[in-house]
Parts: structure tokens; C-alpha cells; sequence
């Protein structure tokens, strides 16, 4: 191999460099908009999920959960501090999270475990609806785990206090670790349990060990073997998100509702 | 087909196997194969990163120069891969979840920069290509093999059909927890390279010791 001059060393490398960002950026750029409607579909697979109207894991054509979605969950955007609905933005285009990250549309959180940075002043919740009454409302929930910042939801029953059940759709936890929240059969256990307690105070939490019964022990879930940090995180973010600086003033007025209509 | 190019197809998948013989990609055969369908995702990616990386860099080995050339293989296999995990994402959106990290970690993976040193700086594309192919081919089989074992005797599944039914699910067969752990797949490994081996005992290494590495000639033995 013949000795190269330094001048042709750097041209080498710079063309190289300019070649492989072409590629890349090309075959990003191109992909975008598929990889983003099957995060989408991921998305409300996920929500699906949570409200029990699929099986977790089950297999269905991205057309199909359209269709599921589109008939049975409805997307209502909820002003944070009073808890009333504000139809004046539309649901289907809001997107909280961008909410979040847009100083109009927020406000700088208390500081909190979950390291939120920033509250949006809306927050979008999905209502599952079945035979045209409240079956279920779905919350948004994220917070730092480990290494990681957990997205992900929490659907409640009518009541606003009995869960019934937890997903995560977006995680770098570690992989077999805490990155088990998306385990089916750690998500099995907090159906059933309840988020509040009887005073409407957030008392849910993920133990360390083993939790008893949903009937006997209510308001604690199973840790996560070796994942300490990330189980505490699901607390922590729990705690916000149904606390009164999140959800808490709507799931409040959901729980007054539902019991003046319950007699 | 030419001898040689037969050669360059079939000996990586006994002979010269990268895992058994070169021991090398071991990472993500320990990481990928609990299930054989993200254990197949992740073998038809390396397979297609590793034939186009060295059919890439077997194009331009008359103009790498050679002080840079370990750098610019790393940029060609690192596109590669990027671009991969972008199309998985854009095609299989599950199974990559599922892959999370390791797709990125084709990176690291020791057969792409040692095919790219070893063959595709001294031969030409279609050769290079071709011993891409092999050597992905070869890789594959162990994970397959691997995942089928992990699968069947840890969750009783094939491709996550029911084989073996569950005692959680009524049938009778209690999944082995080991199989799904990572020193299982340590063990298989293992096993396949015992028997391998034993079959071809000209493939088993002289004993080694540290020394040995700075005598002349015994250049080979450092991996």
C-alpha cells in the first residue's frame, strides 16, 4: 500500500464523511413519515392496551386499531389547574408533550422527583367510552427512571381511584431491569389496586418486594427485581401525574361527578 | 461457481465460523436470542450490513489510505447501520422495539471490522460480498440455533408458536427461567463450539500462553 500525502488523507476523509451524511441523512429524511404514523400506531396500541379493549400483545393490523381507536376512545384536552375541559383546542392535533417543551403553552414545574421541567397548561386524556357511558379515562404519565425518561399512560375506572392498568409505550430503561415495566405480567398487577385514598390523597406506590392482593393490599404494587431506581421512578411519577400540580383537579371533579350520579 | 467464491460462502458457516472458530459477535448472540424472531431480524441485519460494508470498502481499498483505513471502515459500517435502523424502524416497528439497543450495536460487532481488515481490504467487491454474505450466514446459524433452543425449552415457543404448552397455561411443561437469562446462551455457545470441535479437531487452538503472543509468527493467535 502506497504512502498517501497528508492533503489527500484530509480530502479522503472529508469526502467519506460528506458521502456516509448523504446516506444517512437521506435514508432518515425518506423514512420519516413512516416511522412516525407506526409510532403513532404504537402509541394507541398502547392506549388500547391500558384500557383493556385489546389483549397486551396481541397482533393487529395498524388499520384496525385506527378503527378501534377511532370508535371507542375519545380525546378531550383538559386545562392542568381547574380540570374543565377546554374545547376550544382541538384534540386531534394537540400534542402535550410539544405543549410542554413550548414556553406559551407551560408552565415551569414545582421541583419534583420526576425531574418535569415543564407543566403543560393542557393536558390530552383519552375517555374510553362503552355503550356510550364512561367505561375508563386514560392518563399520560412520564418521569426519570434510571437512565431514562418513562412515557407512558395509566387508565383509571370511572371512579377515578381504581386502576386499571399501566403501560409504558417509551422507555431506555435497562434492557431486563427496569426495562421490564413493559413486562405483561408486572402490568397484570396493578389492576384492581387503587390510586387514592379515601381523603382523594395520591397514596399509590411500587413496594420493594413482594405486594399482597389487590384486596388485601390496595395501594402498593410489586418492586422491580434490581431495577430500585426505575420502580421509585414509577412512583415518583405517579404521584405527580395524579397529584394536584397534574391531573389531580380533573380526576377530583371525574370522582365528584361520578358519585353525585351514583346517587 | 467458482471454488473460490464457493469457498468464501460455505466456510464461515463450519469451518471458519465467526462465532465458533473466531469467536466474535458474542455480545448480541447472548443479547438477541430468547426469541427467534428477534434473533432472525437481528441475523438478516448483520447479514445485509456485513455484505454491504465489505463490498463498500472492498471498492475503495486501492484509495483508503492505510494510516486512516480502521476509521473510515468504522464510518462505512457505522452509515450501515444507522440506515438500518431506520428501515427496521420504518418496516418491522415492533421487532425493533424489541432489538431496542443492539441494532445500534452492530457498531461494535467484532465480525464486521474483522471482515473488513481480514478480506475486504484484499480482494475484490464480489468476493468481498459474497464473504459478507458467508460470514453472515455463518453468524446466523449459531443465533438461530441458539434462539430455537433458548425459545423452546424457555418459554416453550418456535417463531412464538405454542410447541411445548405451559403449565401457566394449563399444559404441562414448566419453562426453564435459565434458558431466558444470558449465561444460557453462554452455555449453548459453548456446547456448539464442544461439539463442532470434536468433529473438527483440527480447529482446536494450540494451548496458549501470553508469551507466545511476542514471539514471531504467533501473530495469528492475537484476537
Amino acid at each position: 500500500m502506497q504512502q498517501h500525502s497528508t492533503g489527500y488523507i484530509i480530502g479522503f476523509s472529508a469526502a467519506i464523511c460528506v458521502v456516509c451524511a448523504l446516506f444517512v441523512a437521506g435514508s432518515a429524511v425518506s423514512l420519516k413519515e413512516r416511522q412516525e404514523r407506526n409510532a403513532l400506531i404504537d402509541k394507541q396500541t398502547n392506549v388500547l392496551a391500558v384500557a383493556g379493549l385489546i389483549a397486551d400483545g396481541q397482533k393487529l393490523s395498524s388499520e384496525e386499531v385506527e378503527q378501534i381507536f377511532s370508535e371507542s376512545i375519545q380525546a378531550r384536552v383538559i386545562d392542568m389547574a381547574t380540570g374543565d375541559e377546554n374545547a376550544s383546542i382541538a384534540s386531534d392535533s394537540f400534542d402535550q408533550r410539544r405543549a410542554a417543551k413550548d414556553p406559551a403553552m407551560s408552565t415551569p414545574a414545582p421541583s419534583n422527583r420526576s425531574k418535569v421541567l415543564r407543566i403543560p397548561n393542557q393536558g390530552l386524556i383519552y375517555e374510553v367510552r362503552k355503550d356510550g357511558r364512561l367505561d375508563a379515562v386514560i392518563i399520560p404519565i412520564e418521569g426519570m427512571g434510571l437512565w431514562s425518561i418513562l412515557y407512558g399512560y395509566i387508565a383509571l375506572a370511572p371512579d377515578a381511584t381504581t386502576i386499571r392498568g399501566i403501560t409504558y409505550y417509551e422507555q431506555k430503561e435497562t434492557a431486563g431491569l427496569g426495562g421490564e415495566v413493559e413486562n405483561p405480567s408486572w402490568k397484570a398487577k396493578w389492576v384492581g389496586r387503587r390510586a387514592f385514598d379515601e381523603r382523594g390523597n395520591v397514596k399509590i406506590e411500587v413496594k420493594k418486594g413482594i405486594a399482597g392482593p389487590p384486596d388485601l393490599d390496595p395501594y402498593r404494587v410489586d418492586g422491580l427485581a434490581g431495577a430500585t431506581l426505575t420502580s421509585r421512578g414509577v412512583t415518583n411519577m405517579l404521584r405527580f401525574w395524579l397529584g394536584d400540580d397534574g391531573f389531580g383537579p380533573y380526576l377530583a371533579k371525574l370522582r365528584d361527578s361520578q358519585a353525585a350520579q351514583g346517587g | 461457481m467458482e471454488d473460490k467464491q464457493r469457498a468464501a460462502l460455505l466456510d464461515p458457516l463450519i469451518n471458519n465460523n465467526p462465532i465458533s472458530l473466531q469467536v466474535l459477535g458474542l455480545c448480541s448472540a447472548l443479547a438477541v436470542t430468547t426469541k427467534m424472531e428477534t434473533a432472525l431480524v437481528m441475523s438478516v441485519a448483520v447479514t445485509a450490513v456485513l455484505a454491504l460494508s465489505n463490498t463498500a470498502i472492498s471498492a475503495m481499498r486501492d484509495y483508503i489510505p492505510s494510516s486512516i483505513r480502521i476509521i473510515v471502515q468504522l464510518t462505512v459500517i457505522a452509515s450501515l447501520v444507522i440506515v438500518t435502523d431506520q428501515v427496521l424502524k420504518a418496516f418491522v416497528y415492533d421487532i425493533s422495539k424489541q432489538l431496542t439497543v443492539f441494532v445500534g450495536l452492530i457498531i461494535t460487532n467484532c465480525i464486521l471490522m474483522g471482515r473488513a481488515e481480514a478480506f475486504a481490504m484484499q480482494n475484490k467487491p464480489s468476493l468481498s460480498f459474497i464473504d459478507g454474505v458467508g460470514n453472515g450466514l455463518g453468524y446466523s446459524m449459531v443465533l438461530m440455533l441458539v434462539a430455537f433452543v433458548r425459545e423452546l425449552l424457555g418459554s416453550g415457543k418456535v417463531f412464538g408458536i405454542s410447541i411445548l404448552p405451559l403449565t401457566s397455561e394449563g399444559g404441562w411443561y414448566e419453562p426453564n427461567g435459565l434458558m431466558l437469562l444470558a449465561p444460557a446462551a453462554f452455555f449453548l455457545i459453548g456446547c456448539f463450539i464442544w461439539v463442532v470441535r470434536s468433529w473438527r479437531p483440527e480447529q482446536v487452538e494450540e494451548d496458549f500462553h501470553v508469551g507466545a503472543l511476542f514471539e514471531p509468527g504467533h501473530e495469528g493467535s492475537l484476537r
